[in-house]
This record gives structure tokens, sequence and C-alpha cells, in this order.
């Protein structure tokens, strides 16, 4: 970013003079959304243009991509994720994303928006409480499996990236036909490196779905994209940005329209 | 008011952790006769008038598609409240 950057939480912040800024990637906003800003920021900064979406509305007004940012969407009630499932907006994008005919709507879930896509049924799978039961923040090693999503484009097979980790329902389950499917078709995009962080089976931190267009993943990378604010890193302190790529990635792949 | 309870479980083959922490702290405070503990949720819900035979369809429905996750949990029961009768 050569020019100011945009204060926190600005969501009308225009990027700066890039030819991809015209990808628009929409942010949607639940009541009990923590993460939007930091998502709509991270949009920005991989050289997009963020588009506030809120939960009750019905438009999708044109996005290009969408991501269901983090949180504790109503107050985790009833299960994580799936309240939220019924909103007017989850609706639009399920039909979307889900689309028979032209290009399926690119959706990534982070955390509670992974939550929000399993108990949608877009992803497969379901997230209990960590084996452990305590609410975990800590920087995470992910190894990056599959390259062939709009999110992950730009990494590179097997890639190991360090983005923050924090949730309290983050076991990722799912029938052992699932798992197997999952591995056989290679639709395992994250997993973790190192010791299990909440028992996650076969180590699952991301998956997508069949058609590659939806991805989700309890670990956050948009809290990962800009130095001084990310994880420790081989160059420094709190400067790791691995988180970055996820943004870039799907901007280019709208770009070239490689769907 | 009339009321019919839906009672939804983890399933069996999934360790609950919730259950399982209970179960370990269950001895701390002497009670050491439970070899193991699940938990569950109880939902009550409550019906302005009668409850019929298509509102109890639609508390089944509701129970299977939004009360419980078929992933995770089962619905182990949907029936009318008769302990307002007894």
């Amino acid at each position: 970013m050569s020019t100011e950057t945009p204060l926190i939480g600005d969501f009308h912040a225009s990027p700066a003079a890039n030819p991809l800024g015209g990808a628009r990637i929409g942010v949607v906003t639940f009541p009990g959304t923590l993460d939007d800003r930091d998502a709509a920021r991270a949009i920005r900064l991989g050289g997009g243009t963020a588009v506030p979406l809120w939960h009750a509305d019905e438009s999708l007004q044109n996005v290009d991509a969408i991501v269901l940012p983090g949180g504790f969407s109503y107050g985790d009630y009833l299960r994580a994720g799936a309240i939220a499932r019924f909103a007017p907006m989850m609706n639009k994008i399920i039909a979307a994303a889900t689309a028979s005919s032209g290009t399926r709507l690119p959706v990534l879930g982070i955390c509670n928006g992974f939550q929000m896509l399993t108990e949608s049924h877009l992803l497969p799978g379901s997230m209990v409480k960590n084996d452990h039961l305590k609410f975990l923040c800590r920087d995470q090693v992910l190894r990056v499996e599959n390259t062939s999503t709009p999110w992950t484009s730009q990494f590179t097979d097997d890639e190991l990236i360090a983005v923050p980790l924090k949730n309290q329902d983050g076991q990722y389950l799912a029938d052992p036909a699932t798992l197997e499917a999952l591995e056989a078709e290679g639709r395992v995009v994250f997993r973790y490196v190192g010791e299990n962080p909440n028992g996650s089976r076969n180590g699952i931190a991301g998956v997508t779905n069949e058609t590659h267009n939806v991805v989700g993943l309890m670990p956050h990378p948009e809290h990962a994209v800009e130095a001084g604010y990310g994880p420790d890193d081989a160059t420094g302190m709190r400067s790791g940005t691995d988180g970055l790529t996820i943004f870039t990635s799907v901007i280019a792949s709208l770009a070239g329209g490689a769907q | 008011m009339p009321r019919i309870i839906v009672e939804v479980m983890p399933k069996p083959e999934i360790l609950d952790p919730q259950g399982k922490a209970i179960a370990s702290a269950l001895p701390h405070l002497g009670f050491t006769d439970f070899s193991g503990v699940r938990q569950g949720k109880r939902f009550e819900l409550t019906i302005d008038g009668e409850i019929t035979e298509q509102i109890l369809a639609s508390a089944r429905t509701a129970a299977a598609e939004m009360l419980s996750n078929p992933v995770i949990e089962d619905v182990i029961s949907v029936r009318v409240d008769d302990e307002d009768a007894a």
C-alpha cells in the first residue's frame, strides 16, 4: 500500500488505484458478528472493494464473492451458526453458491462463518466444543492442501502458513464415510500442523465443497494481513501476513474469471 | 398453556465434552455413584390453543431441521407435555 492506509473499521475507503479493485466482495454482518471490520480491511488490503451486507437484507448487491466473518452470531444460542443460517441473506447466499447454471458464488466462512456453512449444509460435518473444553487463542500453523479453490489459488501446494486461531467450538466432526470422501477427493483445504489444537478429526482446519467455490476454516486469516498486527514470523515480531493470500487469491481468481 | 417437549442428545458415538467434564467433577462433590454423564437439550414449545396432529408434525419437522443438527445430535423424543394433567 503506497497510499495512506485507511482507518480500521472504515468500510468505504476505496482501494488505492488498483486494477483489480473492481472485485466487490460482500461481508455479511449478523447480530453478534465480531470480525466483519477485520474481514473488510483484509479485502481492501488484498486489493478488492469490501461491500457491507446486513443479515436481514435480501440483496447480494451484485457482489462477486462473499465472506462470512467470525464472531458469536446470536450468542451461539441453539448451536454456533444455527440461527444465522436462517437469515434472509443466507438463503440468497446458499442459492448463489449452489446455482446450477452460470458462475457459482465463491463463499468463504471463517470461524463462526464456517459454522454457518456447515449448519447450512453448504459444507459437510459440524463443529462441537474443543475436546479440552477451553477457549483457545494462539497463532496456529496450517498446511494448505488444496490450491484449486478461488480462495487458495495463490498458495503453493502444502505451503505452511501461520494465522491466529481463537474459538471454543472448533472441534471438526464428520462421520467416517464423509471424512473418507473429503480425504479421497482432496477437499481438506487446511490442516493443523503440530499438536491438534481442539480434537478435530484428521486435524482438519478447513474444507471445501464438491465444486470448490465454498471454503470454510476455523482459524482467522483476516487477522494476519498487515505487518505489525499478525503472528510472529521469521522477519520479526507480529510481522506475519500469510492470511492476505486468501484475499489476493479470490480477487485474482475473479479478475481472471478462473471459476 | 399446552406444550410440546422436544429432547435432543449428542449422538452416542460422539464424545460429549461437556458431559465428560461434568462426570469428572461429580466425585469432587462426593457423588461417586455415577460412571458417566451425557448432557443434552430439552425444548418446551408452547402452543396457543389445542395441540393438533398437524402441530405435532410441525414440531417433529422443527426438531429434525432446526432444533437438532443430525451430524452431531439425535432427536430423542417429541411429545405432548402431560405433566400439568398429572
